[in-house]
């Protein structure tokens, strides 16, 4: 079962370059076409469950804009 | 399902050495990925308040602007010459030099090779995006054969314009170079990869191994008329064959380093 995870975009540096939508291994990020930041993008965003917290997109992010979180794992599971 | 932020682990975030300030940078631009590389390295390292950073004239010229030390303008390809200044004054520091293909590899071409060929000890980040793009997208000496740009129209005349400059080989061949790399942000294993080369140019600054220099193939989505995931594909395509990635210099002090 893999851990899930989570990301917050900063709204104020997104650029909607989509870099982050095509690496993302699970799928799970999309434009979000209800919402327009400061500079006029519509923002990238968490659009289904499913975000395992990897991180892939913040490592392709050119503006630094995704902070990535992922559930701890239990004392059970990281002695396993 | 509700999610408790302050219950998870942060996995990523943004780097303290850089600005939580909107860039110039058009969307998808890789200059973006470097900056945000060079800023995790010196966090990892603790270098921000022993650092200082040269920016270039082109895209990368208000970099001061988005890295949170000590950073100063040069005049156009004077970045490494500026640098030897600085370190020679303070030899404690870490200096670096961010420049274009555009600023280190035309207009100051002499000076970055002088300052390999001297063994200056500093770290330069050179950005390859195969055109000038901050003027518009004009041919550089790192523009590919038969490549169209807005001054080739019919694509790279080798016969007219000549061949395109491989810097990473072209300085490698200096003795005072310590580590010269070439990587590319093209994807997130070469981002990694790329993350580890600025690492290691820092340590063999830090170590005083003499000149390093990591070369980073990036895209150029406005100027190339591509999308940046259809950039991302161009680069692999067709810049990858002609500049190869690797390290073309390690000193061998450097051979036991690992991350």
């Amino acid at each position: 079962m893999p851990l899930s995870g989570t990301i917050v975009v900063d709204e104020n540096l997104c650029k909607a370059c989509e870099l982050c939508i095509v690496n993302c291994p699970a799928q799970v990020i999309a434009l979000d076409k209800s919402r327009i930041t400061p500079r006029g993008f519509h923002p990238a965003s968490l659009y289904k469950e499913g975000c395992t917290g990897c991180g892939t997109c913040s490592v392709v992010c050119p503006e630094a804009a995704i902070t990535v979180y992922r559930e701890k794992r239990t004392e059970k599971e990281s002695n396993a | 399902m509700t999610i408790h932020l302050e219950d998870m682990q942060v996995i990523y975030q943004h780097p303290e050495s850089l600005l939580n300030v909107n860039t110039h940078y058009c969307p998808g631009c890789t200059h973006g990925v470097a900056h945000r590389l060079v800023a995790e390295v010196i966090d990892e390292m603790n270098l921000r308040n022993d650092c200082i950073g040269v920016a270039s004239v082109g895209c990368s010229v208000f970099a001061y602007n988005y890295f949170d030390f000590d950073f100063i303008q040069s005049p156009h390809g004077r970045a490494p010459a500026m640098a030897t200044g600085v370190k020679r004054v303070h030899p404690d520091k870490v200096v670096l030099t961010y420049q274009g293909d555009g600023d280190m590899i035309s207009i100051g071409t002499a000076e970055i090779t002088h300052a390999a060929a001297r063994g200056e000890n500093i770290t330069v980040i050179f950005i390859n995006n195969a055109n000038y793009g901050m003027t518009g997208g004009q041919m550089a000496p790192t523009t590919l054969p038969g490549q169209k740009t807005t001054s080739s129209p019919k694509g790279r005349d080798v016969e007219q314009a000549g061949y395109p400059i491989r810097a990473s080989e072209m300085l490698a061949t200096l003795d005072g170079a310590g580590y010269i790399a070439r990587r590319s942000l093209h994807d997130p294993k070469n981002i990694r990869l790329a993350k580890k080369a600025i690492r290691t140019a820092f340590e063999t600054q830090v170590r005083g191994l003499g000149f390093s220099m990591v070369e980073l193939l990036s895209i150029c989505p406005t100027n190339w008329h591509l999308n940046p995931a259809a950039s991302t594909r161009w680069l692999e395509e067709n810049m990858l064959p002609y500049y190869p990635l690797g390290d073309y210099k390690v000193h061998p002090a450097l051979k036991d380093l690992k991350f």
